[in-house]
């Protein structure tokens, strides 16, 4: 027997053995892998987010522009749906069957025990008819929540919208902290602000059992937080302004863009056509989006900021000039005889004997002579590095007028437009393979050249400044009684001093009282406007109008840019709508006088003018 | 082993005559029955753990919860121990068989009459409410039954005969068992196996047990290719460590073909020959997280709660996991969720050194035996105890599928309760009169 006995060596053995495997199995999980303790959160600890009020938006005389209006959505916990009634709740959604099954089965992959959005953006009649048979559907409850409201339909570009975080913006770890089913701005100034927009989440951590039921709060509310409201915004936005700008350029394609010189505060931020930002707030987000992002007037396209490849035209005739004075290149006084063999002059004129006249004239050949003496100084014995050389100090003024920079408004996608280079020129041509001769249209506005609308008006804001800037906003204050972002107070100095902007600015003077852009005079009001007309070629059909002006011309309260789409010279549709744009914003109102151009840009048959 | 009191052998004689009368017995392995009340004790107050509810706080004795079931069955326990300490010990060896007969009749009846509850038909409805599961009855009358036939024959004599009826009295009940559904249950009797292996079975079969089942649990785990080329290179290095096995080549390629075979029949039969429950129990034992909230949610949601009891636990009562019902049946088969929970690892391995401590203890006890019976059930009793404890916490942490069998004393339920009380106190009463049994 003896030898079997030992056996029990070897059975006790076996026990030892399981238990050694066990304890160190358990001190494993218990101990070691931390993502058991994790997991037990996720099931029993429920983190109630408690949304905080997103911030208003006011325009600058206080008037509201976006507001939360509350908005019910259906939620759907799939572990407690039992004997869904798919038809009777087909019938109270509107929806078809086999969808209800299918957001059902949506709502079962994203948690089988977490509460998820099955039906956004109820209307009041469905939710009032919902509530009243929630009793028939376990496992469905209304969740109440804030939606944005535009109690006017004004500024929808710069406005921007707010929708649902997308899968992506979730796997990015710039946004941690969302969830999925959060709002976030997506475009304008919902996106630009919204980390002051949003405010602070607060969370409530509640003990749920496994069919989701609480069970009071985790620790007593230890770890609770309480939510902070977002800050408000206030625009620098005249909403009377804009809708008046709006009502003028319903149905026309363009921008205009409205600063007030001396703040760089955006007055008017229009970009046709436009569209009702109620649309992006409803249940059909989805498909009114999608509708308007395809349509073939691109009603998305935040022109004011995004239409970025449009030459200027003889807008640009100002940027020469004060270049040119810079350079010590001509004089207040210099005249130029209008050469029609160097290019074509837009009318019959006597020859321009002084700066101011050549811009009230918009005499080609003359800039086009400007333009040469400043790019073929002499600097080099070879024409073509001279040539370059010139270009590239020409370059340099051009781009402190923030031509081809972005001038960093507070808006997303701002685009930073083209302005022509000596390197740019050596990869079209090659080195040495250009000079004046071939890059002249550079000096009418033409060619490599390409600005935005923003940038127009902001180059009128320098003009008006005497040779500063203040980057444009549209954001004022970021809460009731703050400040703009610290980037909105500076001064940017452009390259031409102050004392060369007087023959300019006479020059453009004259344009309004006997040149092109009579049509944007407000002397029967008594205020001296400075424009200027311009025509932008468009090699896809009929040229864009573009009128930019300020005004008044001493102390100037307003500069602004319109930019007509396919309406031919400026001086036919820009420059009323940017007269009556001014008149409106110094005076409130319209005088009976200029009724007529009202009608006529209503009228639109500049459209149809060859 | 404590100190015998060396009792004279004339004394024997003189007592060994009326058994009725006699009192309650003297030498009573008080350890074991401290154990025993205190894996009970432990047991009850987890229960109550397990079925507390917070926002309905209900007495711990209250009737309307488990745990105030289960001290009604702790209760009718005790006075079983009572019974079971005073009948004469002699009983259960004289009345083996007629004990497995009638429990065997009951199985049957059970099978025959008994409503299916959960698709399980093992269930006898005495009336008033009363359900008996003739099942927990089967284990110990079977090692009652084992333990007086290898008191008759010696299994090292290798007759066939012996061996066929040892194991028709081993795997009647279990059949029976399977054919009222409730395959875990039956597999306890497998258990049975370490007490032939003390009366003399060759270890081969132990050991190519033992093999077979890590090679089933490994080819659930681990791709056929590559289990296959690590059995060879395991075999390669063993011939490269002792080259002398190279005159074995033979038995090696033999063995080999065997395991390669064995692992392409296992595939076979879980993938082919199993029922969907049973393949979702093994499916939940390699890969719980492929489907949590089907066939993975009872293994996931125990390794949550007993994983999120860290070091020292969240406190009696303070469990999240086992108080918001997220591991189902916690009182009975996943009651070791709670500790875990509650008392963390180290409260884990208390527990499990209390088993342990038991296991060993009874080894010790069937050791002291005098006669084979004794010995014999003694080891059966182990062996039951250990087979239920492996798979029940094994289950609970991932190492075992998942069969539904209780935690022996611990778990809720009277006929569990019940059964293995009697498994134990049936030894203690044998063990406490040893030293009356002459020396087989
Ligand atoms: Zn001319």
């Amino acid at each position: 027997m003896n030898y079997l006995e030992n056996r029990k060596y070897i059975i006790q053995g076996i026990f030892l053995i399981v238990g050694i495997v066990f304890a160190l199995r358990l001190f494993h999980i218990q101990v070691i892998d931390s993502s058991y303790k994790q997991a037990a959160e996720t099931n029993a600890i429920k983190s109630i987010i408690q949304y905080p009020f997103r911030g208003l938006i006011y325009d600058r005389n206080g008037q509201l522009m976006v507001q939360n209006t509350p908005v019910y959505d259906l939620m759907v916990i799939p572990k407690e749906v039992k004997q869904l009634d798919t038809l009777h709740l087909s019938q109270v959604l509107q929806l078809p069957p086999l969808e209800i099954r299918e957001r059902l089965k949506k709502a079962r992959t994203f948690s089988y025990v977490q509460p998820s959005a099955f039906y956004q953006k109820l209307s009041t009649e469905e939710f009032a008819q919902i509530q009243g048979s929630l009793i028939d559907f376990p496992g469905f409850y209304i969740n109440a929540r804030t939606a944005r409201g535009y109690p006017h339909q004004s500024l929808s570009h710069a406005l921007g919208y707010i929708a649902e975080i997308s899968p992506r913006q979730l796997e990015d770890s710039s946004y941690a902290g969302y969830r999925p089913g959060d709002y976030i701005g997506k475009s304008g100034i919902e996106l630009e602000y919204e980390k002051f927009l949003m405010g602070k989440r607060g969370v409530k951590y509640k003990m749920v059992n496994v069919r989701g039921i609480e069970k009071g709060p985790f620790k007593g509310g230890a770890f609770d937080t309480l939510s902070v409201a977002g800050q408000n915004l206030i625009s620098t936005i005249d909403l009377d302004l804009q809708a008046y700008g709006e009502y003028l350029m319903n149905g026309a394609k363009g921008s205009i863009v409205a600063i007030e010189p001396a703040t760089g505060e955006v007055l008017a931020y229009i970009s046709a056509p436009f569209y009702d930002p109620n649309l992006f707030t409803g249940k059909d987000y989805g498909k009114n989006y999608m509708k308007l992002l395809t349509d073939p007037d691109k009603t998305m396209f935040n022109r004011p900021i995004m239409a970025s490849s449009n030459p200027p035209g003889s807008i640009f005739k100002m940027a020469q000039a004060l270049a040119a004075l810079q350079e010590g290149i001509i004089t207040p006084g210099t005249g130029y005889p209008c050469n029609q063999r160097l290019v074509k002059c837009s009318h019959a004129h006597t020859p321009p004997s002084t700066l101011a006249i050549a811009i009230e004239e918009s005499c080609n050949p003359y800039f086009y002579q400007v333009m040469r003496s400043m790019v073929n100084q002499g600097k080099s014995k070879n024409i073509f590095t001279d040539t370059s050389i010139g270009l590239k100090e020409w370059r340099k003024h051009i781009t402190s007028f923030g031509f081809g920079t972005k001038l960093g408004i507070d808006l997303p996608n701002e685009k930073q437009g083209i302005i022509a280079s000596p390197e740019m020129y050596d990869k079209i041509y090659g080195k040495n393979r250009w000079k004046f001769s071939t890059i002249y249209s550079l000096s009418i506005g033409q060619g490599e050249l390409g600005v935005t609308p923003l940038q127009m008006a902001n180059f009128m804001a320098i003009i008006a400044n005497r040779g500063y800037y203040v980057a444009p906003h549209i954001i004022r204050s970021v809460g009731e009684n703050g400040k703009p972002l610290p980037e909105y107070l500076k001064k940017n100095y452009t390259t031409v001093d102050a004392k060369h902007f007087a023959p300019v600015v006479d020059g453009m003077a004259a344009v309004i009282t006997s040149g092109t852009g009579r049509n944007s005079s407000l002397a029967h009001i008594g205020i001296q406007v400075c424009g200027k007309t311009g025509t932008a070629e468009n090699p896809q059909g009929k040229d864009h109008a573009v009128f930019v002006a300020f005004a008044p011309k001493d102390n100037p309260k307003i500069a602004i840019a319109v930019y007509v789409e396919n309406a031919g010279f400026g001086a036919q549709s820009a420059a009323p709508i940017a007269g009556l744009m001014m008149e409106k914003y110094l005076t409130d109102s319209i005088s009976a006088k200029v009724q007529w151009k009202e009608k006529w840009v209503l009228s639109r048959q500049y459209l149809n003018i060859k | 082993m404590p100190a015998e009191p060396t009792i004279p052998k004339y004394k024997i004689a003189t007592r060994s005559s009326n058994r009725t009368s006699r009192s309650f017995p003297v030498h009573i392995d008080w350890v074991t029955i401290l154990l025993y009340f205190l894996l009970v004790g432990l047991g009850w107050m987890n229960i109550y753990a397990a079925v507390y509810s917070p926002d309905n706080v209900v007495n711990i004795l209250s009737f309307d919860i488990n745990s105030g079931k289960q001290l009604v069955w702790i209760s009718a326990a005790v006075v079983l121990i009572i019974i079971l300490l005073v009948v004469d010990y002699k009983v259960y060896e004289h009345l083996a068989y007629p004990i497995y007969g009638t429990i065997i009749l009951l199985l049957l009846v059970t099978l025959v009459v008994a409503k299916p509850i959960a698709g399980s038909r093992s269930w006898l409805d005495l009336g008033g409410g009363i359900r008996l599961q003739p099942a927990e009855l089967a284990k110990f009358a079977t090692a009652l039954a084992l333990s007086k036939y290898l008191s008759s024959v010696s299994l090292r004599q290798q007759k066939l005969m012996d061996q066929v009826k040892l194991a028709a009295i081993t795997l009647l009940p279990p059949a029976i068992i399977i054919l009222q559904n409730e395959t875990g249950s039956a597999l306890v009797f497998a258990s049975f196996i370490l007490a032939f292996f003390r009366e003399g079975m060759s270890p081969l079969i132990l050991i190519i047990g033992g093999t077979a089942a890590a090679i089933f649990i490994l080819t659930l785990l681990v791709p056929k290719l590559y289990l296959i080329i690590g059995i060879i290179l395991l075999m390669g290095a063993a011939v490269w460590l002792d080259y002398r096995l190279m005159r074995r080549i033979k038995t090696m390629i033999a063995m080999l073909g065997v395991v390669i075979a064995m692992i392409f029949s296992v595939d076979y039969f879980v993938n082919s020959i199993l029922q969907p429950h049973q393949q979702n129990r093994i499916k939940a034992l390699i890969n719980p997280e492929a489907d949590p909230l089907g066939y993975g949610w009872n293994v996931t949601q125990s390794k949550i709660a007993i994983g999120s009891g860290g070091l020292i636990g969240k406190g009696f009562l303070e469990g999240t996991q086992t108080k918001f019902d997220f591991v189902p049946e916690q009182s009975t088969d996943f009651i070791f969720c709670t500790i875990g929970e509650e008392h963390g690892w180290v409260g884990s391995t208390i527990l499990i050194g209390l088993f342990l401590f038991l296991l060993i203890r009874i080894v010790s006890i069937a050791e002291r035996q005098k006669s084979v019976f004794g010995r014999t059930y003694g080891y059966c009793v182990a062996s039951i105890i250990f087979f239920h404890f492996v798979i029940n916490v094994g289950m609970t942490i991932g190492l075992a599928p998942v069969v539904g069998i209780p935690l022996p004393f611990f778990s809720y339920g009277g006929s569990s309760l019940w059964s293995f009380t009697i498994l134990l106190f049936i030894l203690i009463a044998i063990d406490a009169n040893r030293s009356q049994d002459l020396s087989r």
